[in-house]
């Protein structure tokens, strides 16, 4: 089915492409939904100096490896997009699996980190510190998941050419999970 | 005006009745002002055959200062009552003058419990008085009250006071009062705290000296476990 | 709905192979057509506010009459009084004002007054709505499990919403958090989709100051909603956590703090109801002007003036919380924000009052309600002051006064300002005129009805009346026969503003379909949306004539021309 489109749509009166300003949009409004966590998180946190402890248990060079597979992700995300900007779709599809791939090696590890804590029992429900981490660190999990699917389905239209820009649309969403990444990691693992 | 719906007793009530008065003042003209106008202009310039409509953009300056010189005026009054509002408040909520005695009150679901201090004065000793749902205290007296909850938050309100308190689980709030008039008052829990919210009264009671020291000696747990 | 376009429509955008009118259930189940979507928020929200006024009818009576058997519904028990309440607040707010003003007028009269075909994406938007329509199923669901529906008011402070034990509704109080969390979710995509289109796909022409004022109001109110919610949706997946996972973010036993949803909540509770606020506001632009045949007093400054409140709004939110334990220096800061924001609201309002000056002005329906918009809306916002002066709040927290308060600001926006809308662009919507005979009467019975209903309750709060209570007989202060004959008259009067509804649905419904049939243009208007005919086809103009902007929104009267507007597509 060939893709349709409102003239609404291809009209751009702001000189940048409709579907870019709506992510833009969408991630201004994932801002101040980690931004209400956070900051809910850091009020705690400095109420409970004792919280440090807890910290303790944590991984850092489990966090450490997923920045690590991240970053690399966010890489092969610009080169997705670099690709496609010389419309070579099948090439951009391509560096979207490595892309998803990244988020799959990510959660595996997380799940992995995870399983090892909760076998430890330190649950979700094990104090205050625990409580955060789960969420804070689920609810980011939870974009990549989302975000991993959204680059299938990306790949897919890219590798036969179509909708090229969705390419770096799909990216941007990737730079800023990657971003959010990068203020949960040192706020949960390392301030001790 | 408040005052016409509900006794002020306390130090602070005719306070907030009379900030009620000043923002009345303030702010009543301005409402009547604008809507005066605005039914005005309605009928000034209802539809008539031999009057059409004019072009004007808002921008001429001789209608503007329509505009902006009661915007300015608003300015000004608005920081008299910020100014009055923050007396109040501060007297009620800030400055805690010294006690003659402290109360504690416990809300849970759906009571409030009340400690007296007892003969001695003193909270946390043996001769204080638990009793649920009355609070007993001296008329011209300041008291502290230490509020807190067991489950939820309830709000600790007595409207003859112009008191108003949320309680909170694992806190304890102070505040302050003190009664000008003697007489049985109720008191309220003003935060949804579930099924029993509605039915969580209690009753205040304003003594005079004596009659405080006679309800005190008649309550203090020894006499109690004498009898 | 009946009669269907006389546009051509073969063109690309056109969704589906096939070259005729979409079928039915693509037409009317799972619209993209942006106007199909608006009728479904239009109608749901319609369902949805027969159920906010059946809840306050059972209240009120048992208020008024304690202990009765009220008609249709039975005896109202404590636990019955509290779901009803909280429902009631949390239907009108979230599942009437919300998709009528924002989403059902947002939807319909974007791409139209902007001149765009549809919604820059319409498959989007159809999951809005989905979405919206599967958080009304949750919704209703959570009031037929068992223990009922959720009682710990709008609000769900918890430990009261975050613990069964307390709150005694374990499912009914989870599923309301997730239906809100799910309401929530389609306005964010609902919002997104407004903003991109009215950024990206304004007609040829049009700039920033050729926008119609309600088109700017409902994206500056997407935008508000879009930065203040997201604070929530966080906190509602926490107290979510916390009610089914055992944690204890709300807590303080673990580690918790009860207030922190309180800064939640209210940091998006306040700016909600500017959210609500500004579209109505900008319905009420776009009729006084129509009406008065003048061009609107200062549209810049009214547009500074939204923006300023929409600035504002974001650091008033503790004024909901000067007796909730917070910091009492706190509540300093923010008597002076609350009080400052009077500002620019007072502004927009004499704007639009100076607005009627040297107009010509002809009292329709849609234009008497939307004058009386002004006029209530006055004295809602006036007493928000006395609120506001933090050691005036200590009296009037959680009274009747606050109840009056808002319910003078909120009923403007929810039921005046969508019946200002609907009566005037129910033509454009349906291709008929709705009865103005009819309209008059009704607009007549709800206003002063609604005045009889909520100054009693200013009264009764000043009084010392807390809210929340399901019968005022245990505090003999406030049982006397004086307070409970105000607490009847307001009742009476809403039976009376009740009755009167249903001239406005037979109105409506009857309209739909037996109305006058509408001209393009019935009132003369200037802006887009009336050069298309009534009802448009899709894609609203013929895609080789889509309209062209040559001049700003209100030029009505110009001096020196024959017509009294100026359509802003017409070439000088
Ligand atoms: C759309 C709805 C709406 C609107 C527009 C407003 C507008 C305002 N509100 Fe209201 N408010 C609510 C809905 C609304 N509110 C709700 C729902 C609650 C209760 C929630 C709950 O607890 O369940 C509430 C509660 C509430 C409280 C907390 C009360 C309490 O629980 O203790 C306060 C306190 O400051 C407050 C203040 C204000 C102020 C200062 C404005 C201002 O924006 C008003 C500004 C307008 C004007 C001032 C009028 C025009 C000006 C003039 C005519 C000039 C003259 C003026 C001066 C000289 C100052 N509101
Ligand atoms: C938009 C918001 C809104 C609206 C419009 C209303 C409308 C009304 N409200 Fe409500 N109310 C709230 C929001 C609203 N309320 C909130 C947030 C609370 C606090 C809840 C809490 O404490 O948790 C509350 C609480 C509340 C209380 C306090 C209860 C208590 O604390 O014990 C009372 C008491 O009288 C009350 C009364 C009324 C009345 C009489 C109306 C009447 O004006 C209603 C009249 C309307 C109808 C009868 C419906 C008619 C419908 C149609 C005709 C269909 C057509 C519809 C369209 C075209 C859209 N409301
Ligand atoms: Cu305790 Cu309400
Ligand atoms: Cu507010």
């Amino acid at each position: 089915m060939a893709a349709f489109k409102p003239i609404a749509t291809t009209r751009s009166a702001t000189g940048v492409l409709t579907s870019k300003l709506a992510v833009w949009w969408l991630l201004a409004s994932e801002v101040v939904i980690f931004g209400g966590v956070l900051c809910s998180y850091l009020m705690h946190r400095i109420a409970h100096p004792e919280w440090a402890a807890y910290a303790a248990h944590t991984n850092e060079w489990i966090g450490l490896t997923n920045t690590f597979v991240l970053l690399s992700s966010s890489l092969t995300a610009v080169l997705a997009h670099n690709a496609a900007e010389r419309e070579d779709g099948p090439l951009a599809a391509r560096w979207l699996l490595a892309t998803v791939g990244g988020a799959c090696l990510f959660l595996m590890i997380k799940s992995f980190e995870w399983y090892t804590e909760i076998s430890h029992g330190y649950t979700i429900s094990a104090n205050g510190f625990w409580s955060f981490y789960y969420t804070a660190a689920g609810i980011h999990a939870s974009h990549v998941i989302a975000g991993g699917l959204i680059m299938l389905w990306v790949a897919n239209t890219a590798r036969k050419n179509e909708e090229l820009h969705r390419v770096e649309n799909v990216g941007l969403y990737w730079h800023f999970v990657d971003i959010v990444w990068i203020f949960l990691f040192p706020l949960l693992y390392i301030a001790k | 005006m408040i005052q016409s719906l509900i006794e002020p007793v306390s130090t602070y009530a005719g306070e907030v009745d009379f900030l009620f008065l000043l923002i009345t003042v303030i702010v009543m003209p301005w409402f009547f002002l604008a809507e005066g106008m605005f039914f005005w202009l309605m009928w000034r310039f209802r539809y008539q055959e031999d009057q059409p409509a004019m072009y004007v953009t808002g921008n001429e300056p001789e209608l503007k200062r329509w505009i902006t010189v009661p915007h300015a005026m608003i300015i000004v009054l608005d920081l008299v009552l910020i100014a009055g509002a923050i007396r109040v408040w501060y007297m009620i909520k800030q400055d805690l003058p010294e006690p003659h005695e402290t109360v504690r009150v416990i809300a849970q679901q759906w009571a409030w419990g009340f400690v007296h201090p007892g003969p001695d004065g003193l909270l946390d000793t043996e001769d204080d008085i638990e009793i649920a749902d009355e609070l007993h205290v001296q008329v011209g007296e300041v008291y502290h009250y230490q509020l807190e909850s067991r489950d939820v938050l309830h709000n600790f309100s007595v409207p003859v006071f112009r008191l108003k308190q949320d309680a909170l689980p694992g806190r304890r709030i102070t505040g302050w009062f003190e009664a000008t008039k003697t007489g049985v008052h109720d008191i309220q829990c003003a935060e949804m705290c579930g099924i029993g919210h509605g039915i969580m009264a209690a009753r205040l009671f304003i003594h005079t000296p004596e009659e405080y020291q006679a309800w005190v000696d008649s309550h203090a747990p020894q006499q109690a476990s004498a009898r | 709905m009946s009669s269907q376009p006389t546009v051509e429509h073969g063109h690309e955008e056109h969704g589906h192979e096939h070259h005729h009118e979409p079928a039915f259930i693509e037409k009317y189940i799972f619209p993209l057509d942006h106007k199909y979507i608006a009728m479904q928020y239009l109608l749901t929200g319609m369902f949805m506010a027969v159920f906010g006024g059946f809840f306050v009818y059972a209240f009120r009576l048992q208020l008024a009459f304690p202990g009765i058997s009220v008609p249709l519904y039975g005896t109202v028990s404590p636990t019955e009084y509290n779901a009803l309440v909280t429902n009631h607040g949390s239907v009108m707010i979230f599942w009437v004002a919300m998709p009528v003003l924002i989403a059902a007028f947002g939807n319909f009269l974007i791409p139209l007054m902007i001149g765009a075909d549809d919604m820059v994406f319409p498959k989007l938007n159809r999951l809005s709505y989905q979405i919206f329509l599967a958080s009304v199923v949750v919704l209703i669901v959570s009031w037929l499990v068992p223990g009922g529906g959720f009682g710990g008011a709008w609000t769900a402070y918890p430990p009261l919403s975050a613990k069964a034990q307390y709150s005694l509704t374990p499912l009914g109080s989870t599923l309301w958090l997730v239906a809100v969390a799910l309401e929530f979710v389609a306005f964010l995509i609902g919002g997104i989709n407004f903003i991109t289109t009215a950024m990206n796909s304004r007609a040829p022409g049009m700039g920033a100051k050729d926008v119609p004022m309600v088109v700017w109001m409902i994206c500056i109110a997407s935008i508000m909603f879009m930065a203040s919610v997201g604070p929530l949706i966080a906190g509602a997946v926490m107290l979510l956590f916390d009610q089914n996972l055992g944690t204890g973010f709300f807590d303080p036993d673990k580690g918790g703090d009860p207030i922190l949803w309180q800064h939640l909540f209210w940091f998006f509770g306040h700016p909600e109801v500017y959210v609500v606020l500004l579209p109505a506001t900008g319905i009420v632009a776009e009729i006084i002007t129509v009406f008065s045949r003048k061009k609107l007093f200062g549209y810049q400054t009214i547009l500074y003036t939204a923006i300023a409140t929409g600035v504002l709004s974001f650091f008033v939110w503790a004024h909901h919380q000067f007796v909730a334990g917070i910091d009492p220096r706190m509540a300093n800061v923010f008597t002076i924000t609350t009080v400052l924001i009077s500002i620019p609201i007072a502004e927009m309002m004499f704007l639009y009052i100076a607005t009627l000056y040297g107009g010509s002005i002809r009292f329709t329906t849609p234009m008497l309600w939307a004058l009386s918009f002004i006029a209530e809306f006055l004295i809602g916002g006036v007493t928000g002051i006395w609120l506001g002066a933090s050691g005036m709040d200590i009296y009037f927290h959680d009274t009747y006064f606050v109840i009056a308060h808002f319910h003078y600001t909120f009923f403007p926006i929810a039921f005046i300002g969508t019946f200002a809308a609907l009566s005037f662009w129910f033509p454009k919507m349906f291709g008929r005129m709705m009865d103005e005979t009819l309209g008059k009467i009704h607009f007549w019975g709800t206003i002063i009805a609604l005045n009889f209903i909520f100054i009693p309750l200013f009264v009764l709060g000043a009084a010392g009346q807390h809210r929340r209570i399901y019968n005022y007989n245990h505090y003999p202060e406030l049982s006397t026969p004086d307070l409970q004959s105000l607490r009847v008259l307001a009742t009476v009067s809403l039976l009376v503003l009740i009755a009167f509804q249903f001239v406005f649905l037979f109105n409506f419904f009857w309209s739909m379909f037996r109305g006058e049939k509408a001209p393009a243009n019935p009132w003369r208007s200037t802006t887009l949306e009336w050069t298309t005919p009534s009802p448009p086809g899709h894609g609203n103009w013929s895609p080789n004539d889509m309209p062209r902007v040559y001049r700003g929104p209100y030029e009505y009267s110009v001096p020196g021309r024959d017509e009294d507007y100026w359509p802003q597509n017409q070439p000088s």
